[in-house]
């Protein structure tokens, strides 16, 4: 795949994480019912990046966090070449009654989404699902499937791919779009 | 934007790892490598965690029909791997071989061929005769586990007791193991001996000499005679079942002398300067390979064995679920 071009630089990056974090505080306020879950893998960097915004800015530590690994709640197993190596799941809490906001790097069909809806419900009934995405290509839905909370929305065709970077794993804050085509 | 920055590295593109196993069915520890039991292990942690979670079950198999094939008798790998399936959201179907049509004189490859006619795409079976799984996966369209076949292996059995130690100790390697009791007529061994060199152990096996294997040292083990002193040498002691069901000619005077010399009690346990781990992959006879206090005390891990049963199957059964193709059916 070859680099089509930057969507996203260091700067812009941040600017959406602080945005999208003074959003959530504004739906929920105190973060009493509220906790944060991030889709593995690539959520759960976006999830601790927001956490920890809204950690600084609220200054309340108490915000509840945890990543969810959806592989075997996936509906495309078998259907692939080859079977996805499930992450770790770390959700050391009952989302029974809590307003839950999904975290998710990219969304794209939606059938990453409809797997962590079915893998959420094994810890309890939540009382709300709100979903956060950094990057929404639109029009490319299999699903019903539509975010609360967008950092931006790009068009994009199915031969191209929507990378977000991060400082952790690329080196680098920064989301790219690739292309197939040479 | 500047153009430098188009030139990147080709391998930019970081998705997630696949990962799948070097064979098409779960015959023996033979025939894998250290990276398919690893790989078997981290998916068994996902599936732990899983197991204990409120509600325990995933979707992945949904559309697979196991059948589970017992011609032998079980109640621990047979509830284990119903468990497993029924986790993974798979259709199962159980035979037992005293209920069936094997009493009436069918042979194994027509009772499963009639089994696999009723769109079955996994078969777990246990069979008395060593070599029952292999002869299977060579003339059946199904993915085979081998649950046990008489003498010869048990993989998920040895899975889960190195996947046990592996949790307990954080690593298998450098360990040192001693398998005490019917070495020669037992799969469990076998398989443990295969699985844990492969993963780098020391192993020795401990028992009355009429029980060992004559070729056990082809396969690197050293055998201690002396019940003490394997103990001394030890990490973690696997404990097996006398299987007199097996045993055609007397190998030893009697349960009693075998218990009086090679039982495992609390007293040995504790004239040793160190707190060993005992193991056994179950039923056991109280009294005869271990007494009721070391099988009962926080040494032994039985229990937690019987656990990550569930886990390490689930492991595998989804592992080689991948493997089936969608529109093979």
């Amino acid at each position: 795949m070859k680099l089509k071009k930057i969507i996203i630089n260091k700067t812009k990056f941040n600017i959406i994480i602080e945005r999208l974090s003074h959003q959530i505080i504004e739906n929920h306020a105190d973060f009493q019912d509220s906790v944060l879950i991030g889709i593995q893998p690539r959520g759960a960097h976006l999830c601790k990046r927001i956490h920890n915004k809204l950690t600084s800015i609220t200054s309340n530590s108490n915000i509840k966090v945890g990543n969810l690994d959806i592989t075997f709640y996936r509906d495309d197993f078998r259907r692939r070449q080859e079977p996805l190596e499930p992450q770790a799941i770390d959700i050391d809490f009952a989302i029974e009654g809590k307003n839950v906001v999904l975290i998710d790097d990219v969304l794209y069909t939606g059938r990453s989404v409809r797997a962590a809806l079915d893998a959420l419900l094994a810890f309890g009934r939540p009382k709300s699902v709100e979903l956060l995405v950094f990057i929404d290509r639109r029009f490319s839905r299999h699903l019903p499937i539509q975010p609360n909370y967008v950092g931006k929305k790009v068009d994009t065709i199915t031969s191209e791919k929507v990378i977000v970077e991060w400082m952790e794993t690329d080196g680098k804050d920064q989301v790219i779009l690739l292309n197939s085509e040479k | 934007m500047d153009g430098n920055r188009r030139k990147r590295p080709s391998n930019i593109v970081k998705f997630r790892k696949m990962s799948r196993l070097s064979v098409e069915h779960l015959l023996g520890i033979k025939y894998l490598t250290e990276q398919d039991i690893s790989l078997i292990f981290n998916t068994a942690d996902n599936f732990k965690k899983i197991i204990n979670q409120p509600i325990k079950k995933v979707p992945s198999l949904r559309d697979i029909t196991v059948a589970n094939l017992f011609f032998e008798n079980s109640t621990r790998t047979k509830l284990s791997f119903e468990l497993a399936e029924k986790r993974l959201s798979a259709d199962v179907v159980n035979f037992s071989s005293s209920a069936s049509s094997v009493k009436k004189g069918e042979t194994l490859i027509d009772t499963v061929n009639n089994i696999i006619a009723m769109k079955v795409d996994m078969v777990v079976i246990r069979h008395p005769s060593p070599g029952a799984s292999i002869f299977l996966s060579r003339n059946i369209d199904a993915k085979i586990i081998n649950a046990g076949d008489g003498t010869h292996e048990h993989p998920t059995q040895a899975l889960l007791d190195a996947y046990s130690i592996r949790e307990k100790y954080g690593e298998v390697k450098g360990k040192k193991v001693v398998i005490i009791g019917d070495i020669l007529h037992s799969r469990v061994a076998l398989s443990n001996i295969y699985c844990l060199q492969k993963l780098g152990a020391d192993v020795c096996v401990c028992g009355p000499s009429t029980l060992i294997p004559k070729y056990i040292s082809t396969l690197g083990v050293k055998h201690i005679s002396n019940l003490k002193d394997a103990l001394n040498w030890c990490d973690i002691a696997n404990v097996l079942r006398i299987q007199l069901e097996r045993q055609d000619v007397k190998y030893f005077p009697s349960l009693r002398e075998y218990a009086m010399v090679f039982g495992i009690n609390k007293a040995i346990l504790n004239s040793l300067d160190k707190e060993i781990t005992i193991m056994h992959p179950g039923p056991i006879n109280r009294g005869v390979e271990l007494t009721s206090d070391v099988a009962d005390s926080k040494q032994a891990i039985i229990l937690d064995q019987v656990e990550n049963g569930v886990a390490i199957r689930m492991a595998t059964l989804y592992l080689l679920a991948g493997k089936i193709k969608k529109n093979a059916k």
